[in-house]
């Protein structure tokens, strides 16, 4: 009797220090498996012969080389790189700008702020079926221009192949520029006050102030920013769909639109997990120096 | 913050100028940013006939809520007409179980990785912190097998668990970072007094968590509302979230293109985390911020 009581009681001393492990380890094993494991699965499939089912035969390179040799896959590059740069240049001037200007000792800063930012709290979905709406050559921006007595006013590029990225680009920076100035308007109230100060009184204007001073040293925050959009971009899927579906044919195709294509509507599965892998290797390519530098220099604020 | 008006070496006049500038600069970027929302409303108020008549800002002439009414009740999403409130109900039922599962695990997981660090901790932070960087494209083929085998495919516990597993990174992250301020000796003091792991989570640190909790309830249900990635993926036909349902709506390419009902059903899309946002916007920022620098 005494001697089951001892052993329960070491049972329960020792649960109580290993509790904390034992919280963790559910989440643990769940992002061992969920991600860790299906990056591996993915990996896998990428150099199988899967087509409409997942199989487990080894087709090497296969996958890669077919994905490569698609024209598809290449106009997603592409696009990629020109929505991409595109979407990261214009939201960093447009947020730094306005974040600038906001930080004039404005009136109703608070209203101003809300309406940059509101955008961002929407999905991507509603995004792109407004702009969808405003951007049709039938009745939208063009027709207003038209009423306007702008008759030459020509606007079609949601339908031309050619330009239809741009209008997700549009679309994007709409949603997340406001963001963008938070960042950098949250950076501009730590720069610190006496440094402006100083300069002032030596006579620097407020331009050389603010290009001198101010924006080197919140230059970490145009990184942040840089890194955040980036991978924004990367990740983008439902604007795409949502304002173009790709379209029109696949011009305005992303990487990941490709991938939910051949993965769930062209039974490609082997070529879908090889795109879903090349999206891997790009996000990790931007997110792992940052996290490095980020985590190293990090120390001081925890 | 470096002003015109405290930074100056000219004169007054000039200033007023360059302030009247500034104004008139910030009031455009404001319509801009207005402007959809702006034509949203009022498209979703006009009749279809005044629609195609009428030009993209004139206002209604006639108010008319037919448009919502239809939306919420009758539009069709695929062959099922039975409006978009199923599939608003769908969200709500997904959001609600996903976004409180994972904020109590981040919590909870926060407070062990923080308060009672055993070796390693710092790894097996950093390996969960991974996982809220990945594109989710990287998971979704071996994700809709699992699914498949648990019998979960194309169902509401489905979707929460998958909002679950991948949520849990950013709300670990959250906790912890806030966690890792407060001191110690709250928790070292409550252990002298004899107060356990769960005692001390309890009644010290859940009841000093609120504006964290609220960062990450917000932060949750904005990305979870939101998604389309996974819903489209992994949810169809009548248990697909809000989100899937109005692509749908819009798309759909039969019958006549009914634009003011597409602006009424994407203004239900969006009004419930337009109104977290308008309610507790600074929470909100708080959350991107956090959960975006770093994430």
């Amino acid at each position: 009797m005494g001697a089951s009581q001892s052993t329960e009681s070491n049972l329960t001393a020792s649960i109580q220090r290993h509790l904390s492990k034992i919280v963790v380890a559910p989440s643990f094993a769940a992002s061992l498996f969920f991600v860790y494991g299906f990056i591996l699965w993915t990996g896998y499939m990428a150099f199988s012969k899967s087509r409409m089912l997942p199989v487990w035969d080894w087709a090497g390179l296969r996958q890669y080389e077919r994905l490569w040799q698609m024209e598809r896959w290449h106009v997603a590059i592409e696009n990629l790189l020109v929505f991409g740069g595109l979407f990261i240049v214009t939201c960093l001037i447009i947020g730094c700008l306005l974040a600038v200007l906001l930080d004039q000792r404005i009136r109703a800063e608070g209203v101003l702020r809300t309406i940059f930012l509101y955008p961002m709290a929407l999905s991507f979905i509603v995004t792109g079926t407004v702009w969808k709406w405003l951007l049709n050559p039938g009745l939208g921006l063009e027709s207003m221009m038209h009423d306007l007595g702008w008759t030459s006013f020509k606007f079609d590029w949601l339908v031309n192949s050619d330009m239809a990225i741009y209008t997700v680009v549009i679309a994007a920076v709409w949603q997340a520029s406001g963001f963008v100035m938070a960042m950098f308007l949250a950076a501009l109230r730590g720069v610190d006050q006496d440094i402006i100060r100083a300069a002032y009184m030596d006579g620097a204007s407020l331009p050389r102030i603010y290009f001198g001073i101010i924006i080197p040293s919140i230059r970490p925050v145009f990184l942040s920013a840089i890194v955040v959009l980036a991978h924004l971009a990367v990740k983008s899927f439902d604007l795409v769909i949502a304002l173009t579906g790709g379209g029109p044919g696949y011009a305005s195709d992303l990487p990941a639109t490709f991938m939910y294509t051949m993965a769930f509507q062209r039974n490609q599965l082997g070529i879908g997990a090889a795109s879903a892998m090349m999206m891997l290797a790009t996000v990790m390519a931007i997110i792992v120096p940052y996290l490095y530098s980020e985590l190293r220099g990090g120390k001081k604020n925890g | 913050m470096a002003d015109l008006q405290t930074y100056s070496h000219d004169a007054g006049w000039k200033n007023t100028v360059l302030r009247g500038l500034l104004y008139l600069v910030l009031i455009l970027f404001a319509a801009y940013y207005l402007f959809p929302l702006i034509v949203m409303v009022s498209t979703s108020l006009k009749s279809l006939d005044e629609i195609r008549e009428g030009s993209l800002i004139s206002l209604p002439r006639v108010v008319t809520f037919d448009a919502w009414n239809y939306a919420w009740n009758e539009a069709c999403v695929g062959v099922e007409c039975t409006g978009i409130k199923i599939y608003f109900w769908n969200s709500v039922k997904m959001a609600i179980p996903a976004v409180l599962i994972s904020t109590f695990l981040g919590a909870i997981n926060g407070y062990a990785l923080t308060k009672w660090r055993f070796k390693g901790a710092n790894i097996v932070f950093a390996l969960l912190l991974f996982g809220c960087f990945i594109p989710f494209q990287v998971v979704l083929l071996p994700m809709s097998q699992v699914l498949g085998k648990l019998g979960l495919a194309s169902s509401t516990p489905g979707l929460v668990m998958v909002h679950v597993v991948y949520g849990l990174c950013f709300t670990t992250l959250f906790f912890r970072n806030y966690y890792v301020s407060i001191p110690d000796e709250l928790v070292k003091a409550a252990t002298i007094d004899g107060a356990g792991f769960f005692t001390i989570f309890w009644r010290i640190i859940l009841p000093i968590s609120t504006p964290i909790i609220v960062v990450s309830v917000i932060w949750q249900f904005t990305q979870i509302w939101n998604d389309f990635l996974f819903g489209a993926s992994f949810a169809s036909g009548e248990n697909a979230p809000m989100t899937v349902a109005l692509n749908n709506i819009v798309n759909t390419t039969t019958g006549v293109k009914q634009y003011n009902v597409d602006m009424a059903a994407a203004l239900l899309t969006g009004l419930p985390t337009l109104l977290v946002y308008v309610l507790a916007g600074k929470y909100f920022v708080r959350g991107l911020t956090a959960g975006s620098v770093k994430g």
